[in-house]
């Protein structure tokens, strides 16, 4: 039987003993010991470390195989309010769906009052709609049956960040192409044309990446596994790339852009391709430094070249 | 395994050398930089008295000082890239906000709007500013030729107290009285229809750009009063992330 206490890590006052412990308990085990008698600091807001500024232990981690003595001494940081991961992504997909609809309808007080609810006599912009709604009607699909979350929860902070971001850009982007006086793409139903087909080749090729990456993880697991190609060809850009999910992700707004010939477009793919490199370029030092073995031919998210 | 720790030795002792002639080369830019704009502002200061002095009024003094304070001011973007290579250890968004504020007042308002550059205001921010940088500069300059006298480190941090909401005050008035003058002339701005279907009016980016100093100034001032009592006091500041 071991003893635990977790100390603060900021100011190392002590805030709980445990007496008796398993010494094949979980540090998941212990969050809920500590969240009895620290009843605010729910599991999912505690970060519980061996070092202050160390890094934070896993839930999965066995009392017994840390390098602990009899009593074990723990510290414990606040991580602050939090939200699950299905939470935010629902309601973040949720508003551009429904705002760029409300543009499309143009409900009024958006456009000058004669405009109130009519529609525009552009076909392209009756395709931009669907499109735009298909991609995050599959995205609500996505987080509720496919993805599989490597963290339960996030900060609360960030679902007011995230929504902004998304909200924000969708009414701006919404607002012209809905516009009364909105001008169609200058190579007309050629342009139109090529850009469908890139956005429904990407928009397939981030689903085939979705569910390849959904089949590495048995149910209820957080094991991470190197993504190979598969025998669904829309996979075969693994050889070639870390986070293929981002590549077809930037294909597909990138056919939106072409479809809309709209700079508010261009704009958002260009601030969603910089982030999503600073995340693939991130998810590709981990692979490297998790998997000895990891191919070397892959880049993060553009092939041969980012 | 000898042969390969007298590596490691003979690799560490040229690893020390570069970086001593590194860290010497980055003092003597720096300290050049520092001169560099302190005496730049110094100029600044004394063509604005002798123009004041001389004629008796404000009005024309902004054309006279106008290409000097485009150019130091605009240098002072250099400083973002020391703060993005570390070797000032200024944070790259604290210095880019400042450094982008002022760009923005300098070529998008007063250079480019002819009809308030004989404002008041216009002379209350330059005043500001001059002596702001002046003391900023050379508290830097003093600092890094490791003879710092207690009167610079003094104004550094305690002119800004008064210095900076009168700063606040002449760009707000400066940037309130361009608006007219803006929307009269639709400059910078793109209407529909048009083929990138976009529209921007100037004149509103102004006003969201005046409302965005509620939430930003405030913040500044903040960070600045804490490194007030840090270098001044001794205290220690326990930041929100630490």
């Amino acid at each position: 039987m071991k003893r635990v206490e977790i100390l603060d890590a900021k100011t190392k006052d002590k805030l709980c003993f445990l007496d008796k412990v398993e010494p094949n308990a979980t540090i998941g085990e212990i969050k809920s010991m500590f969240h009895k008698s620290h009843p605010q600091w729910y599991p999912a807001r505690q970060s519980i470390r061996l070092d202050p500024k160390g890094k934070s232990l896993k839930d999965e981690d066995v009392l017994q195989h840390l390098p602990v003595g009899t009593t074990a001494t723990f510290y414990f940081r606040d991580l602050g309010a939090q939200i699950s991961w299905v939470t935010v992504f629902l309601t973040e997909y949720t508003g551009p769906l429904v705002i760029y609809l409300m543009f499309y309808f143009r409900v009024p007080f958006i456009y000058a009052s004669k405009y109130d609810f009519t529609t525009s006599k552009h076909w392209v912009v009756h395709l931009a709609c669907m499109c735009h709604s298909f991609h995050y009607v599959k995205r609500l699909l996505e987080t509720l049956f496919v993805h599989r979350f490597s963290h339960g929860t996030m900060p609360l902070r960030n679902i007011f960040k995230n929504c902004t971001y998304y909200w924000g850009f969708a009414a701006w982007m919404a607002y012209y192409i809905n516009h009364p006086l909105y001008t169609p793409p200058i190579y007309g139903e050629q342009q139109i044309r090529l850009a469908l087909i890139i956005f429904l080749f990407c928009q397939i090729g981030n689903f085939s990446i979705h569910i390849a990456l959904r089949n590495l993880r048995p149910p209820g697991s957080k094991t991470r596994k190197i993504p190979y190609p598969t025998k669904n060809p829309f996979t075969w850009i693994f050889l070639l790339v870390s986070c293929p999910n981002y590549t077809y992700e930037l294909g597909s707004w990138l056919g939106f852009t072409l479809m809309t010939q709209c700079l508010p477009v261009a704009f958002f793919t260009l601030v969603g391709f910089v982030q999503m490199t600073v995340w693939a370029k991130g998810k590709h030092r981990s692979y490297l430094k998790e998997f000895r073995d990891y191919p070397p031919l892959r880049s993060p998210i553009l092939p041969f070249i980012l | 395994m000898a042969s390969s720790e007298e590596d490691g030795t003979v690799e560490e002792k040229e690893n020390n050398n570069k970086k001593r002639t590194k860290s010497a080369l980055v003092t003597a830019w720096l300290t050049f930089y520092n001169i560099a704009m302190t005496a730049g502002w110094l100029v600044l200061a004394i063509t604005m008295m002798r123009f004041y002095i001389q004629r008796g009024t404000h009005k024309g003094l902004y054309r006279s000082i106008a290409r000097t304070l485009k150019f130091f001011q605009t240098f002072a973007l250099v400083e973002v890239g020391h703060c993005a290579i570390g070797i000032v250890k200024t944070s790259v968004i604290v210095n880019g906000v400042q450094v982008c504020s002022r760009i923005f007042m300098v070529w998008f308002v007063t250079n480019s709007i002819r009809q308030i550059q004989n404002e008041e205001s216009v002379i209350l921010f330059l005043v500001v500013w001059t002596v702001m940088e002046i003391s900023r500069y050379s508290y830097y300059t003093f600092s890094l030729l490791h003879h710092l006298p207690y009167f610079i480190k003094w104004a550094r941090y305690n002119f800004f107290i008064v210095l900076y909401p009168l700063g606040v005050a002449g760009e707000l008035l400066t940037i309130y009285a361009a608006l007219p003058f803006v929307r009269r002339s639709g400059m910078y701005s793109m209407r529909l229809p048009n083929k990138y279907n976009v529209s921007f009016d100037y004149y509103y980016c102004l006003i969201i750009v005046m409302l965005s100093y509620i939430p930003l100034f405030p913040q500044l001032y903040l960070h600045m009063l804490r490194q007030r009592r840090r270098v001044l006091h001794g205290e220690v500041i326990v930041e929100k992330d630490e």
